[in-house]
């Protein structure tokens, strides 16, 4: 299991360097640089900002320099935020999204998996189509519709929280962005684990469980939950890393200090060390995330071992 | 030399000093458009949002009252040279930095440097480039010592020599370029002098916290001149980039201030809010760019003057854009100072006379039925853009123009529009102070910002004149003039007037709707 998890590691290491490679050079190709803009600047203005950021020397050149100092742990300052560097940007907003990301997990985990082995069990009962009917709608609503309505009725109209801010993450101020940014997934989980738990019900050791004579509950919890898990674990590899890494629609609207929003803005900003910043890390965790799913199959299925 | 005392000046500075008496002691929150990019001014990115921040906590030379006049600052009186290129500024002797050392000329003339050094790649250096030397300062050709800007007596004094006589020079001085910088801290801290923890400041304000993307905090600054007259304990500055959401939080009450509310909600907080719902004109212009290059249909005036004539500008302003913006018929906006708003000749008519005059001037440019006019139109894209875009296509087909539209995001709009690949390209322009120069330039020969290439040596000529013209009303003449002659070459096609949009608590007195939307937070207090 060590060395299987260290093997792993030491493969993502050139999977990060291609992911920086080609996210570096898409970057340039993009039209337009980090000092366009509305105004266009004098030559020479524009020839120092590219001097003060190295861009007046040949592209090989820039990404040498830029992995030279990515190796040293140099995320570089941000073209845009200039009172951060981009290690500083990542460090002040990561636990901020990870707070929020990780609660809204948490929430759908809790919501989303017994709803999902309730609406299996009483499969095709009004039940089951209560859930199904409300995942479906929690799905095909986007997140920047609901967010904007939460933030109107419970801080506008009845006034109970906050409708925006962070104040230090109260816990007032957390309730509304928790609750929107999870909605999506109780919805994407329950479905998931209803349509796993269905299969599993049907197969050949569930009606061995149930031919032995054990009660339908210990069928349940003992031998049909955890092969079920499987679809969803590996839904949660990439997901959790997509969601503790923020959104920027509920950061926008809820104002809150995550880091959702650089992905965005670094890019429509042309902001390069910004961007990088945000793929390395984003990379980085996909690959961590994805690697804590294998292993978290292994424990949850007796057929999966690593050696 | 003859001195010019500005009695004027300091009267204004009288009168308005009893416009803020210390009542209740408050926190002011005000809901900004975006995250400032540094408390190193030569370090901003342009934002509206930037300058409410910095002139909070900084202060010029001079200084500008609720109603965005200017206002002797750091600076008690000055002197003019009679031919207009050497300013005498006498500093207060209150003057100080928030860690109580003194402001001095020295400060000054390090501000500058620091903005025009190449190194610093400031974007916005050449809003300096009146002062003597700084442009091939800023291009590396001088060294900083160069500069046209010496402190004398002790600190107490500084002479500032320009290139030429600048007519808005003063303007000029409430921008944030102009502001100085706190030499002994730059030198104690070195970079990391802008960092909360370690910066010192000269405003009403200092800041005391950053959290970025979310908060800056800013305290009042006890060691301001004016400090007892400052009634607000501090100011809160939210990014509010979701201005819909930022509307929210003004109606639970966590915003006493949101600036620049969305112009599609406008007629909704008027009817709801209409204690708190600002809306006034300001110095900003929204036009469409029409390329003059060689080659492209727009070259022939007679085109840009039938696409000019058939834009229904007030169905624009009032019903497209619902009052959000005023109809422009000419690209100096009202407002600005010493200038007369010019007027574009025969287009807001009878709409019928115009469209038939529009349809001859087509045909007579050679294009008819079997030869249709297909042209280019360019926006940055964004909801409203988009709509304007529509409307004006739908103004131009009874004339036969079909027109391919083509949106891209603000960058490669630009980028692209520079490259002069396009037929009518949607930009704007927000005045940096207010003089007509400021929007005159951006049809000069061979200036950047003339995205459409538009060249008349009259023009230039006028406008050279004028720089060179310290009497302000021939000055005026000579300014309105070269407008008038882009706008009888049809040059452009202005569109609209942006107007100020600022959510307000009728709770907050001292804020004052003015042209430049400058609204520093030292004048504001809350009632009772």
């Amino acid at each position: 299991m060590l060395s299987y998890t260290l093997k792993r590691l030491l493969q993502a290491i050139p999977t990060l360097l291609i992911v920086i490679t080609i996210s570096f050079f898409l970057m340039r190709i993009a039209p337009g640089g980090p000092f366009d803009g509305e105004r266009q600047l004098p030559p020479e203005i524009e020839a120092n900002l590219e001097a003060a950021y190295h861009l007046d020397e040949p592209l090989p050149m820039q990404y040498l320099r830029y992995m030279g100092n990515l190796l040293q742990g140099d995320f570089g300052p941000s073209f845009k935020y200039k009172d951060f560097s981009v290690s500083e940007l990542i460090l002040q907003g990561f636990p901020v999204s990870l707070e929020i990301g990780g609660l809204a997990i948490l929430l759908a985990l809790l919501l989303g998996l017994p709803l999902g082995v309730i609406a299996a069990i009483r499969r095709n009962s009004a039940i089951d189509y209560a859930v199904m009917g409300t995942a479906l709608a929690g799905i095909a609503i986007p997140n920047f519709v609901i967010a904007p309505i939460l933030a109107l009725v419970f801080g506008v109209l009845l006034a109970w929280l906050p409708a925006g801010g962070w104040n230090g993450g109260a816990w007032p101020n957390l309730v509304l962005p928790v609750i929107a940014l999870s909605i999506q997934q109780i919805a994407y989980i329950a479905r998931m684990m209803r349509a796993s738990m269905i299969e599993v019900l049907g197969s050949h050791y569930i009606r061995t469980a149930r031919a032995k004579g054990l009660s339908e509950s210990q069928v349940i919890l003992r031998h049909a939950i955890r092969p079920a898990l499987l679809p969803v674990t590996s839904y949660l590899g990439p997901a959790i890393a997509g969601i503790i890494t923020g959104s920027v629609v509920i950061e926008q609207i809820f104002g809150i200090p995550g880091i959702g929003r650089y992905f965005v803005q670094g890019a429509l900003n042309r902001d390069y060390t910004l961007v990088m910043g945000t793929v390395v890390f984003y990379g980085a965790l996909i690959v961590l995330m994805n690697l804590l799913v294998d292993l978290a199959y292994s424990a949850l299925d007796p057929q999966i071992r690593y050696d | 030399m003859r001195l010019k005392r500005h009695t004027l000046i300091a009267a204004i500075a009288l009168s308005s000093a009893t416009l803020a008496g210390p009542l209740q002691a408050q926190t002011l929150n005000i809901g900004v458009m975006g995250e400032l990019a540094s408390f190193d001014t030569s370090q901003v990115s342009g934002g509206v949002w930037e300058s409410q921040i910095l002139m909070d906590v900084y202060e010029g030379l001079l200084k500008e009252n609720p109603k965005g006049e200017v206002l002797p600052g750091m600076a008690t009186d000055w002197e003019i040279s009679d031919d207009g290129k050497t300013y005498t500024f006498h500093l207060r002797d209150d003057a100080k930095w928030s860690d109580g050392e003194p402001v001095t000329a020295e400060d000054f003339v390090f501000g500058w440097q620091h903005l025009l050094d190449p190194k610093s790649a400031s974007k916005y250096a050449y809003l300096l480039y009146p002062i003597e030397n700084a442009e091939a300062i800023n291009t590396g050709d001088k060294p900083l010592d160069a500069i046209g800007a010496e402190s004398l007596d002790d600190g107490k004094t500084l002479k500032v020599t320009l290139e030429s006589p600048t007519p808005f020079f003063l303007q000029l001085l409430t921008h944030y370029t102009a502001y100085p910088l706190p030499k002994h801290a730059v030198e104690a801290y070195g970079k990391q002098w802008v960092k909360v923890d370690n910066i010192v400041t000269n405003g009403a304000f200092k800041p005391v916290e950053w959290v970025s993307q979310s908060r800056i905090s800013v305290e009042k600054n006890p060691e301001y001149y004016d400090a007892a007259d400052v009634s607000l304990d501090g100011v809160n500055y939210f990014n509010a980039e979701d201005r819909n959401a930022a509307i929210s939080r003004f109606r639970a009450g966590e915003l006493d201030i949101i600036r620049d509310y969305p112009s599609s909600r406008y007629q909704w907080l008027k009817d709801n809010l209409p204690d708190a719902t600002h809306l006034s004109p300001m110095l900003g212009s929204y036009y469409y760019v029409l390329n003059n290059r060689e080659g492209r249909p727009t070259a022939d005036e007679r085109v840009r003057e039938a696409l000019n004539l058939v834009v229904r500008r007030k169905v624009l302003s009032e019903q497209i854009m619902a009052g959000s913006f005023k109809d422009a018929y000419s690209l100096v906006p009202p407002g600005t100072s010493h200038y007369d708003v010019q007027h574009m000749d025969g287009v807001d008519g009878d709409y019928q006379e115009r469209l038939a005059k529009a349809k001859q001037l087509i045909k007579e440019a050679g294009y008819g039925p079997d030869k249709p006019l297909h042209l280019q139109l360019r926006y940055n894209t964004s909801d409203e853009h988009k709509k304007i875009a529509i409307a004006l296509a739908a103004m131009w087909k009874p004339l036969g123009v079909e027109i391919e539209m083509t949106n891209a995001e603000a960058t490669v709009h630009y980028q692209t529009i520079q490259q002069g690949d396009f037929d009518i390209a949607r930009a704007g322009w927000i005045a940096d102070y207010n003089d007509a120069e400021n929007f005159l330039t951006l049809l000069r020969s061979g200036v950047g910002n003339n995205y459409g290439a538009y060249s008349n040596p009259e023009y230039d000529k006028l406008l050279d004149q004028a720089a060179n013209t310290q009497d302000l009303d021939k000055r005026q003449q000579l300014l309105q003039k070269a407008e008038n002659v882009a706008l009888d070459d049809y040059a452009l096609a202005p569109l609209l007037f942006y107007v100020t949009r600022n959510l307000v608590n009728p709770a907050l007195e001292g804020w004052q709707d003015n042209a430049e939307d400058d609204h520093p937070s030292r004048w504001v207090s809350f009632t009772e």
